[in-house]
């Protein structure tokens, strides 16, 4: 017997949920980024669920996984410049392109 | 020769051309060659063409030549083609002789100015324009010459540019001449609108051969009556009458050599000439021709009484002018028409010869024009003396002379043709122009009176260069009058050299009246300006009269006179004023501030406003953009659910 779709479907749900919130809500600039993952999994999951018994949406998520490693180097590289930088992590800290 | 009679305009449009193109390069010695030489070719070929139009019949009197067709559209046709015709050519050989000597005269008297070349090239400009206006076959190319006399006309005002009195007197002239070019582009359409078309001979071929469709219009203001006005409308702009004369005093601010040519020669007298020409025109609207002769004499009249107490030599003689040029219109508004030529000839040579020695007298004094400041002239400069005496007599009409001649016929033929209260006012005219040419004779060449301190010792003699055209053209005051004699002292050949081109039954020519009444007319006007000239000798020589007791006799009637009737303090009031109010109020204040700057910012104020509302969104923080990211996610998503 199989796990119903709607499990991982509400589960990938939540994930992407507390990925979100955590965004939106925290204000560290590592945690962001890590919620940004959080997120990226969260939809990795679902295309997981909804590719049962098919090939495609698996091959979908190794693309995501992929440009995910690309965006982590990128991404924690611009965290290690801003910190040596600003000695702050706080994305709150960082408007200078306020209009 | 009369195959190349239409190179005459192009010899000074050439000299233009190199004048003003190159002529800053050239020496002065090329500069002024070029000038008068291409004039004297003018004159030359205009000596030729007028020898082959005598070997004509008279009938046969006229040459044309189409040089390509301007505008051809529809109907209607305008070519670029030039004519003489005796008329023309009285107007071509006046021009280019009269203005041969002026450029010879301006040679001496503009020397050593920074703007000689420059003052050439517009001199020559002058005389292709004017020379394209008399020679012009069809209303339109008249019109071009017309504008283009008015461009130089401010171009020569406003020579001395630098002179802020001479670059408005330029515009104002410029100013009032487009009053009287409205109203003569107004009678062009009339015209067209009759005719269908706008050349000279197809519009009088029309009117004479169909008598029934373009009656005299007796009474009535009838279209022809309309179109006639309008035409004369323009030739008061061009030729200073009243309501329109205001702009000829201030035009003498430009150099005097101009004031010669333009403003009392040639280029004033181009509204004499349009009436003229379109004679055919006008002796079917005698409405408009009585129009004409009031007009006129009115102008003469009162032009001659503001000319009586000027200061200034030149503004004398450019009150003058307007009022000689109200004669000739008093001439041609009574069918007079050669009688208004014999003296636009007469007046261009002696009215030339007066400004051209009043800008000897003010050369030789470094710019002195108060005639109250000279004096004591007729020692240092005797040659100027004694042919301004010539212009002086000729003007007034002393018998002999050539005004004599020319004013006598006006006068006569205002008489005969039962005008005679215009006849009393052009007796009354002649008294003051007599009056006042002898005044400013006695003012700059006579003794000063006692005590008083005369400039005229600083003076000097002008150089032959500017002595000799003066003579040559006091000569011509002299001799001009034996062109047309009146009938009881020989032929008058201009009459007879002009008839073929007026084509109009000239019994206003013949008018009532024996040559014994004739004789006494011109006795009478002889004597009349003989009154006028004693008159001033009394004032200004024997001094046993006094003309400031006399002011003080007539304080009002003085004040009218020096301030000119306050004329143009009332043009500023009822015009110049209000249009500047208008302008500044409701055009610039109004409509430039509120309406067309109020779009303008507006709409930068509108953007401004909606930018600084949006620029909020930009919070430069990234969790601001985040939440919007997820809020536009979940509007998407909401759109999918309910949709």
């Amino acid at each position: 017997m199989t796990v119903p779709i709607i499990y991982y479907l509400g589960l990938s749900a939540l994930l992407f949920a507390l990925g979100s919130v955590g965004l939106l809500l925290k204000r560290n600039l590592l945690v962001q980024f890590m919620c940004v993952e959080l997120m990226l999994n969260a939809a990795n999951l679902a295309f997981v669920a909804f590719s049962q018994g098919r090939a495609d949406g698996s091959v979908i998520v190794f693309i995501v996984m992929a440009v995910a490693a690309a965006e982590a180097g990128v991404g924690l590289a611009l965290v290690v410049v801003l910190f040596r930088n600003r000695n702050s992590l706080d994305s709150e800290d960082f408007r200078l392109m306020k209009g | 020769m009369s195959d190349w009679f239409w190179i005459i305009p192009f010899f000074p449009l050439a000299g233009f051309l190199v004048l003003g193109l190159v002529g800053r390069r050239l020496p002065v010695a090329a500069v002024s060659l070029t000038a008068c030489g291409s004039v004297a070719l003018s004159f030359v070929t205009a000596l030729f063409s007028w020898q082959a139009l005598l070997r004509q019949p008279d009938e046969a009197r006229f040459f044309s030549q189409r040089l390509f067709t301007w505008i051809a559209a529809g109907n209607f046709q305008a070519d670029f083609s030039f004519g003489l015709n005796p008329l023309s050519m009285v107007m071509v050989l006046v021009i280019t002789g009269v203005g041969l000597l002026i450029h010879i005269y301006s040679t001496g008297y503009m020397h050593g100015d920074p703007g000689y070349p420059r003052f050439f090239a517009y001199l020559n400009l002058f005389l292709f324009a004017m020379l394209t206006l008399v020679m012009a076959e069809n209303y339109l190319l008249l019109f071009v010459g017309w504008e283009g006399v008015g461009l130089c006309s401010y171009l020569l005002i406003g020579f001395w540019f630098e002179k802020p009195a001479a670059a408005s007197a330029g515009k104002k002239a410029f100013l009032v001449n487009r009053i009287g070019d409205a109203a003569f582009l107004l009678g062009l359409f009339l015209l067209f609108y009759q005719f269908g078309t706008l050349d000279f001979r197809g519009i009088e071929h029309a009117l004479h051969s169909e008598p029934l469709h373009f009656p005299v219009e007796t009474g009535q203001i009838g279209t022809l009556t309309l179109t006639a006005l309008l035409l004369f409308v323009g030739a008061v702009g061009k030729s200073a009458q009243i309501p329109l004369y205001v702009w000829l005093p201030d035009a003498m601010e430009g150099p005097t050599p101009v004031s010669a040519l333009i403003h009392a020669a040639t280029m004033v007298t181009a509204g004499i000439y349009l009436v003229v020409r379109s004679s055919a025109l006008f002796t079917r609207a005698p409405l408009a021709m009585e129009t004409v002769a009031v007009v006129g004499m009115l102008t003469a009249v009162f032009a001659a009484t503001i000319g009586l107490v000027q200061r200034d030599i030149k503004r004398v003689l450019a009150y003058s002018t307007v009022s000689q040029l109200g004669y000739m219109f008093a001439a041609v508004g009574v069918g007079a028409f050669v009688g208004g030529m014999f003296h636009l000839v007469t007046h261009a040579f002696f009215k030339a010869l007066l400004f051209l020695g009043a800008g000897s007298v003010i050369h030789g004094l470094h710019g002195e024009q108060d005639l109250f400041h000279m004096g004591n002239l007729r020692k240092q400069m005797p040659r100027t003396f004694a042919v301004m005496l010539v212009g002086m007599l000729a003007i007034a009409g002393v018998p002999g002379l050539s005004g004599f001649f020319s004013k006598d016929e006006i006068l006569w033929k205002l008489f005969s043709s039962g005008h005679t209260w215009l006849w009393i006012a052009g007796l009354a005219g002649a008294a003051m122009t007599a009056f006042y040419t002898a005044r400013l004779i006695l003012l700059a060449f006579g003794s000063r009176p006692h005590g008083e301190e005369a400039h005229g010792h600083a003076a000097h003699e002008s150089p032959a260069v500017m002595v000799v055209p003066l003579v040559i053209l006091a000569l011509l005051s002299i001799a001009a009058g034996w062109i047309g004699l009146p009938a009881w002292l020989g032929t008058n050949h201009l009459e007879e050299f002009l008839s073929p081109a007026l084509a109009v039954h000239a019994e206003g020519a013949h008018g009532a009246g024996s040559h014994s009444t004739e004789i006494a007319a011109a006795a009478l006007s002889s004597g009349i300006a003989l009154l006028g000239i004693g008159a001033a000798l009394l004032f200004y020589f024997y001094r046993r009269l006094d003309p400031d007791a006399l002011a003080g006799r007539f304080p009002f009637l003085y004040r009218l006179l020096r301030n000119k009737y306050w004329v143009d303090e009332l043009y500023r009031g009822v015009f110049v004023q209000p249009c500047l109010w208008i302008s500044r109020r409701v055009f610039w204040l109004y409509w430039d501030q509120e309406v067309i700057d109020g779009l303008v910012n507006g709409t930068g104020r509108i953007l401004a406003g909606a930018g600084n509302i949006l620029r909020r969104l930009q919070s430069g923080s990234v969790r601001d953009y985040a939440a919007w990211l997820c809020a536009g996610a979940l509007t998407v998503l909401l759109y999918l659910l309910i949709v």
